[in-house]
């Protein structure tokens, strides 16, 4: 559908065919998007829309089938613009330029290939696809401690990748082993202890992508390393595969293994909740700031679907449509302000709101809907997640999400210290007066994104009915 | 079918060999460059004419050959053809230039020998194959006697072999006095699981290990690589282990099936500590030959999942894993030798720092073989790695898999070390660029093409799963 659009024609003009490409994409998915609310709203029953399969290995039953929900929908919206303003933010880049976007291209490939597809090998077979990239593009045009950052967040989101093959197959002859189309395998009954042993393998191997607690420790060293766009890209949408992937593949095809262990990972994501809104308090780096907020973000999209509630796994997705749209503006922000004062430590960092008023306005807007301020996005998104999860009578559950909440306060907390801290006051550093604010290319990329930040915090129940309707058939899976 | 005619690879093959034989007699010094040419056609000829999968038998069930061993062969004997177009570079040196015949005469004694080790229906015949397929080895292994390590190499390589061969043949004696006969089919009917059986069947494991470099048969893989020239490493990485892999399967499979329990557990073992040893040492290499020899060590503990699986499945899966890992690993040596001939021997990892800026199409074959030798999609190498995963799966090995896929994150690290040195790592004074010789340039452009399209196109996965039978 999308995919292979832009592979082949990386040559010289490369910026040129970038936001050629870019924009492309992002006409495309909003095509899409409406094309698919059409058929919805002109009565389309099925699950998934525009499906289609081409068989591929047959002796293994591997098809490469495609096909969209509203959740699908979603977040191939959410990649498009990310894209989009991605390319933009690293408008400037210098050395190796064809190279960098032609990673970047086949990460962005692996994305779009892993929302659409509906069998578990390509499915697979993208999420791979999407990970690879992140080690050179860390690695060579990333900043700092950027080989070390690279080596482990590749070692380790293959790592979970490696759990998640084995999980796989379980699923793929625990089906019976004659098909590995999702929308078939449901239909089946995979037995229970098979379920058992391979719920907790999926859940995991998707968890590590999707920051979940003992195994997030590449995500801040990872996204510190990255170069702007990568950061944006992987924040943004890299780490909702995982989120993705628990809620299709591991939920939804083994709903018994999600009730043996769901209250397991419930404890874990809550940690990761708190701990990562915790751990963003003491951290100096703007960068690290924002990828641990990312990590508590990222196990409320976990802890929300683990709730396996119907609000509260539409709350999940807008978390993670929500929590992509921020922290790529953020990570974009940030990028800006380091390419200019060369630190990103707000201790050495006063006073930018007088010299760069147009960055410090954007990074404003960024913190407040990350601290769920209403009229942006953040608050519509946990407003519903804290909502549908408190649906859950059983007082364990409560429990859970009362001290999830807290992490809203937290989340207040780092954030307006570090407002405080870095925009207003007085400028102590001579060199940073001299600094100029954004330039065109950035400011477009920044307003696209508080254009969709705001345009989803006033306008949320289109995108929620979207998601809702989708969520459905999942839950009631679920709940069975 | 019973003829002669069954046997019309062998034929042809070794037509071949006396054909460059008489051409290196006849054709005056320095000749290398046509008997490149010459062995590369006729290569290509062999290939073409044998391609038609044949089913028969010759001499009374002594010899054999199913469409499943025609493919096996057709693929060696490819295999065989993009190492000839690699040789090249290493056989226009001044000193070893007058050996050209020797090495490709040599060479296809190998796969001669290898030929007749698959088609075999009789141990007798299996060891003169496999005997015939060590000996010129060693020789080969040892062709560059005056630089390097390459004598001792060889010697260490034919001690072993001997060794190996000599306990196989205990092995065999012992088959041979519990059932009272040497050929696969009546072997197979005889044999119960007594004791000694299960120890001939332990011993003829062992004898195939050493080929296939198996913990704790691997010590002599390292040093042979590296004192070895690279064009033999890379033969005997792949042609060399792809034909004893299959081998192995068969037979087991064939002949000792009333053990399976006992060589499953076998395998088992040897398959985890193969690949988590090999894996662990490699990671401490920093001489790349002696790190592809780790790494071929652990890619053979995949390839015995394969076997392990024991099913039609398995089948096709081992052998399409041993044409990705083919091309594959072929790529990396392919680029290995050219910068060791081209900077007069740098081999160590340092040396590639940097290599991206001076030579960037080099160092993108050798990061996509690299990536697929390591299991990333969408290279030929993913696709492999997880069909035969999941035939080990599907027979029920749930842990053995599960090892074996911790196993790939720890190979990953290696190969990105790599990767790390061509694209990351700074360097002064990075290995200078220069042009590749048209040959080897085919050779890789080959090999890359295999290692990229292979897993794309699911014909050839679908094309051996019907014909695999055991």
């Amino acid at each position: 559908m999308l995919l292979g659009l832009w592979i082949a024609r990386n040559t010289n003009q490369v910026r040129g065919v970038m936001v050629t490409g870019a924009s492309m994409l992002l006409m495309l998915s909003a095509y899409l998007t409406i094309s698919y609310i059409s058929m919805r709203s002109n009565g389309a029953t099925e699950e998934m829309l525009f499906t289609d399969s081409i068989t591929w290995y047959a002796p293994l039953h591997i098809c490469y089938s495609v096909g969209v929900d509203g959740i699908s929908v979603v977040m191939l919206l959410l990649s498009s613009i990310i894209v989009f303003t991605g390319t933009f933010a690293s408008w400037k880049l210098q050395p190796l330029t064809k190279e960098y976007f032609l990673w970047f291209t086949l990460l962005s490939t692996g994305v779009f290939g892993f929302f659409i597809s509906t069998d578990l090998f390509t499915m697979f077979m993208f999420y791979e696809v999407a990970l690879i990239p992140m080690y050179l593009l860390i690695g060579v045009w990333g900043s700092g401690k950027k080989e070390y950052a690279a080596m482990k967040l590749t070692l380790m989101l293959m790592g979970g990748s490696a759990f998640l093959l084995i999980g796989i197959l379980g699923i793929f002859y625990g089906a019976g082993g004659d098909t590995m189309n999702i929308l078939e395998i449901v239909k089946r009954d995979i037995p229970y202890n098979m379920q058992y042993i391979f719920f907790p393998l999926v859940f995991l191997g998707f968890g590590v992508l999707g920051a979940l607690f003992p195994f997030h420790t590449w995500s801040p060293d990872g996204h510190a390393s990255a170069p702007t766009a990568v950061s944006m890209l992987h924040a943004g949408v890299l780490m909702k595969l995982g989120g993705y992937g628990c809620f299709r593949v591991a939920m939804y095809l083994m709903p018994e293994g999600a009730a043996v262990w769901g209250d397991l990972f419930l404890i874990l994501t809550t940690i990761s909740v708190v701990y990562g809104a915790f751990s963003a308090v003491v951290q100096t780096d703007l960068k690290y700031i924002n990828a641990y907020s990312s990590v508590s973000h990222c196990g409320l999209v976990l802890f929300a679907l683990l709730m396996m509630t119907r609000t509260s796994c539409t709350g999940a997705i807008l978390q993670m449509l929500s929590h992509g749209l921020m922290t790529a503006l953020f990570f974009a922000l940030i990028g800006m302000i380091y390419g200019r004062t060369h630190t990103r430590d707000i201790r050495e960092l006063n006073g930018l709101m007088k010299i760069m008023p147009f960055l410090a306005v954007g990074y404003v807007i960024a913190g407040l809907a990350n601290l769920g301020l209403p009229g942006l996005s953040g608050f519509i998104a946990e407003m519903t997640v804290f909502v549908g999860s408190f649906e859950n009578q059983d007082l364990f559950h409560r429990v859970c999400t009362i001290i999830a909440t807290t992490s809203i306060v937290i989340t207040a907390v780092y954030i307006l210290r570090v407002v405080g801290k870095i925009l207003y006051g007085t400028c102590k550093n001579p060199d940073h007066l001299k600094l100029t604010d954004a330039t065109w290319d950035e400011r477009f990329a920044v307003i696209c994104l508080i254009v969709c930040v705001a345009g989803l915090g006033l306008a949320p129940f289109w995108v929620s009915d979207l998601i809702s309707g989708s969520v459905g058939p999942i839950i009631s899976q679920l709940i069975q | 079918m019973t003829s002669i005619l069954s046997l019309s690879a062998e034929i042809s093959l070794t037509v071949i060999i006396i054909v460059l034989l008489l051409a290196d007699l006849i054709l005056k010094e320095p000749n290398h460059k046509k008997l490149q040419g010459l062995a590369c056609i006729l290569m290509l000829i062999q290939l073409i004419v044998n391609i038609q999968p044949a089913d028969a038998e010759a001499f009374g069930g002594m010899f054999r050959t199913t469409p499943m061993i025609s493919v096996v062969k057709t693929i060696l004997t490819a295999g065989t053809l993009i190492v000839f177009l690699q040789a090249g570079e290493w056989l226009k040196r001044e000193d070893t230039r007058f050996k050209a015949g020797e090495f490709y005469i040599l060479t296809l004694s190998t796969l001669l020998g290898m030929f007749f080790m698959i088609s075999a229906g009789n141990f007798l015949l299996f060891y003169i194959g496999l005997e015939l397929a060590s000996i010129p080895l060693a020789c080969l292994v040892a062709l560059d006697k005056y630089r390097h390590h390459s004598a001792e190499a060889g010697a260490k390589y034919i001690l072993n072999a001997m060794f190996s061969s000599a306990i196989m043949l205990y092995g065999l004696s012992m088959l041979y006095g519990t059932s009272g006969s040497m050929y696969f089919d009546d072997i197979a009917s005889v044999i119960t699981g007594t004791p000694l059986q299960v120890l001939a069947m332990v011993f003829f494991f062992a004898g195939l290990g050493f080929k296939l470099s198996l913990v704790p048969f691997h010590m002599w893989t390292p040093d042979t690589y590296q004192g070895a020239p690279t064009t033999v490493a890379a033969y005997l990485s792949v042609i060399s282990k792809g034909a004893a892999a299959f081998a192995l399967m068969s037979i087991l499979i064939k002949v000792f099936a009333p053990m399976t329990a006992e060589w499953e557990l076998l395998l088992c073992v040897i398959i985890v500590v193969t690949i988590t040893v090999a894996n662990l040492i490699a990671i401490r290499q920093s001489d790349l030959k002696r790190f592809m020899a780790y790494s071929s060590i652990s890619q053979a503990g995949y390839i015995m999942l394969a076997v392990l699986a024991g099913t039609t499945q398995g089948m096709a899966s081992l052998v399409y894993y041993v044409i990705i890992y083919i091309v594959a690993n072929l790529a990396v040596f392919g680029v290995i030798n050219l910068i060791e001939q081209h900077t007069d021997g740098k081999v160590e990892r340092d040396d590639y720092n940097g290599l991206y800026k001076t030579n960037p199409k080099l160092s993108l074959i050798m990061t996509l073989a690299l990536f697929s030798l390591a299991g990333i999609p969408p290279f030929a190498g993913f696709f492999s790695k997880f069909f035969v995963f999941a035939a080990a799966f599907n027979s029920g090995f749930y842990l053995v898999v599960f090892l074996a896929l911790i196993n790939t994150i720890i190979s990953l690290y290696y190969y990105l070390l790599i990767v790390k040195a061509m694209y990351i790592n700074p360097n002064d004074n990075p290995i200078g660029y220069f042009k590749s010789g048209t040959l080897s340039r085919i050779g890789l452009g080959i090999c890359l093409a295999g290692v990229v399209a292979l897993g794309i196109i699911s014909c050839v996965y679908q094309f051996l799963n019907d014909t695999a039978i055991l």
